[in-house]
């Protein structure tokens, strides 16, 4: 019970805040509200026994990503933007993603009527989580070393092909 | 119905009343530090200090709170409204959750989690948060400089802050701040000793994170009237400097758990040494003997009622510290634990206020070569170093001692290297930008 109603909060205040990140015309609040999304969405992680991919999103998403977003909205010129028009009109191509998606969820409704078992998770058994920081550092640094390493890498690389897009003379 | 609800809080009871406990005495603490910070000012600049409200101006932190708590509230007419009232509250909040993993002693934590630290750390990156709205909300030339000046040193100082704490995780290889402290408990050493190089950057990056001099250039005067909080007053402004303050309390504890032993006495694991047991007794019967010296010499009545006052509370505590070592010997951990955490974490605070009124302040440009060329390298060789020492330890039979003593000596060149190359190739500023 006590569960549900954890879930209910955090999944309702994610959404919420995710809608309200569009809506909203003035990109300040907007990344305020991105910020409520991702620890809502921090929450659920943490209800699912995820300790480490809680402090992960928080450090990375909150703590990091977000807190550029913010630098570059406050650099920008904000009155511009609020002259503007707020959405594109790609109507089209919205409500065929939209159909998509719809068609995705009322399927996977319709097999759990027939079979509430068929599209269940495997039962994740609480002692298995346990520690949580230092399976992930086994499973990452001993099954998965080597995609490990190239994610690594990839995201070397990236960071390094952006410095040198963004300066004129290195 | 209540049987049950009081049976689903009953494991909660004593966090929730350690919760309250930080909550409530928390704004005294940092009044209390604030007294100690214009003290301690005073006595470098051989000066008195506060001497006017209470006993050696001891009753200066109460006024000053009543003064700002009946302070006109003033928004700035173009300001962001909710922005602005929101922005205190989440540095305020992200400071006291951050205290929720802290081990103040063996019996008093709230909540000790597998991920203690990484916990600690993203609660504490969000305070970065209450500093930029701020800044932003004021509609301020001044507050947006500061603000953003705030959270590019924040961004780039959190990174050698992590790596420095990297090294001394990799010698506990646990993340719960209780299980460090215990894993330093067994091998009878801090890791201070064993990874210094990881504490100096630690020391370094903790004093840029709490925006203290001589890396205070969010709110530097002479450049920004007060930084992001220019148009902050009341008592907004003073969530904001219970934030700050907090926030020195956190690092200090972190620092403590981590380099420092944490709730341990100094050599506890020497029998030579435990008269050292007494030594928390003596401090505070010293206290209490100085306050009755004091009290007939204080000109007013009320300050000596009130100078006798904390005099018997030293003798209280000085008994409540003397119980475990003649009464009740299996409360010593708990006790002498409290005692010696906060001395720790005291001893760090008096550093930074130390370092304060020492080093005059850098420039920002000075301030990010620092932190990108010097410290993030030192840091993550740092980490480098002591891992390789421990490969060294447990896969080729080497002692702890010497491979970290190789190791680190092999850091302090790096380090060195880094130093002599950022003098050779630092561009003149002064004039040319």
């Amino acid at each position: 019970m006590l569960d549900k109603i954890v879930f209910y909060f955090f999944a309702g205040l994610a959404i919420l805040s995710a809608v309200l990140v569009v809506t909203r015309r003035n990109a300040v609040h907007s990344a305020v509200f991105l910020v409520t999304s991702l620890l809502a969405t921090a929450g659920i992680y943490l209800q699912l026994q995820a300790q480490f991919l809680f402090a992960v999103q928080i450090i990375l998403y909150v703590g990091g990503i977000v807190v550029l977003f913010i630098f570059v909205i406050m650099l920008v010129n904000l009155d511009v933007a609020l002259h503007q028009v707020q959405f594109n009109r790609q109507w089209w191509l919205a409500i065929l993603l939209a159909l998509v998606l719809g068609a995705q969820l009322a399927f996977a409704f319709a097999v759990t009527a027939r079979n509430p078992s068929a599209l269940a998770f495997a039962e994740g058994r609480a002692a298995r989580l346990e520690p949580n920081t230092e399976l992930i550092g086994q499973a990452l640094f001993r099954n998965y070393l080597l995609p490990f390493e190239i994610a690594s890498i990839l995201l070397l690389v990236a960071m390094i092909g952006a410095v040198v897009m963004g300066k004129k003379r290195i | 119905m209540i049987h049950s609800l009081l049976e689903f809080f009953e494991p909660h009871l004593l966090p929730l009343i350690y919760a309250l406990v930080i909550v409530l005495v928390l704004p005294l603490v940092a009044g209390y530090i604030v007294l100690l910070e214009r003290k301690v000012m005073a006595d470098m600049q051989v000066r008195l200090g506060p001497m006017r409200v209470g006993p050696h101006g001891l009753l200066q932190p109460i006024a000053d709170a009543v003064k700002l708590l009946l302070k006109e509230d003033i928004i700035p007419e173009n300001a962001d409204v909710w922005i602005f009232w929101l922005a205190p509250l989440v540095s305020v909040t992200a400071a006291m959750l951050a205290m929720a993993a802290l081990p103040f002693g063996p019996a008093f934590q709230i909540a000790d989690l597998n991920i203690g630290l990484l916990f600690i750390l993203g609660i504490s990156s969000m305070g970065i948060y209450g500093i930029v709205l701020g800044g932003w909300s004021s509609n301020s030339h001044y507050s947006l400089l500061g603000a953003l000046r705030s959270s590019a040193q924040l961004v780039s100082y959190e990174t050698a802050a992590g790596m420095a704490l990297v090294s001394g995780l990799l010698l506990a290889g646990t993340l719960s701040l209780r299980q460090i402290v215990e894993i330093q408990q067994k091998q009878g050493l801090w890791f201070v000793f064993l990874t210094p190089v990881g504490f100096f950057i630690y020391l370094v990056a903790s004093v840029a994170e709490t925006n203290r001099a001589p890396f205070d250039l969010p709110e530097a005067e002479s450049e920004l009237v007060a930084g992001y909080m220019t148009e902050y007053s009341g008592f907004r402004w003073a969530l904001y400097f219970l934030a700050e303050y907090a926030n020195m309390v956190v690092v200090a504890a972190i620092a403590t758990s981590v380099f420092l032993g944490g709730w341990l006495r100094p050599l506890a694991s020497v029998r030579a040494f435990d008269f050292l047991d007494y030594v928390p007794m003596l401090l505070l019967l010293l206290v209490a003997g100085y306050c009755f010296w004091r009290t007939p010499r204080q000109p007013v009545r009320v300050q000596q009622g009130f100078l006798a006052a904390v005099g018997l509370l030293c003798l209280l505590l000085a008994a409540a510290l003397a119980a475990p070592i003649f009464v009740a010997p299996q409360l010593k951990p708990a006790v002498h634990g409290g005692f010696w955490f906060l001395l720790k974490v005291f001893c760090y605070i008096y550093t930074f206020m130390w370092l304060r009124f020492t080093f005059p302040r850098y420039r920002f440009d000075q301030l990010m070569r620092l932190g990108w060329h010097f410290m993030i390298p030192v840091a993550i060789v740092n980490v480098l170093g002591v891992g390789v020492a421990l490969v060294l330890e447990r896969q080729y039979g080497w002692g702890l001692g010497p491979a970290l003593l190789v190791t680190a000596l092999g850091t302090l060149a790096v380090a060195a290297w880094l130093a002599w190359v950022g003098e050779r190739t630092e561009s003149p500023v002064v004039g040319g930008a």
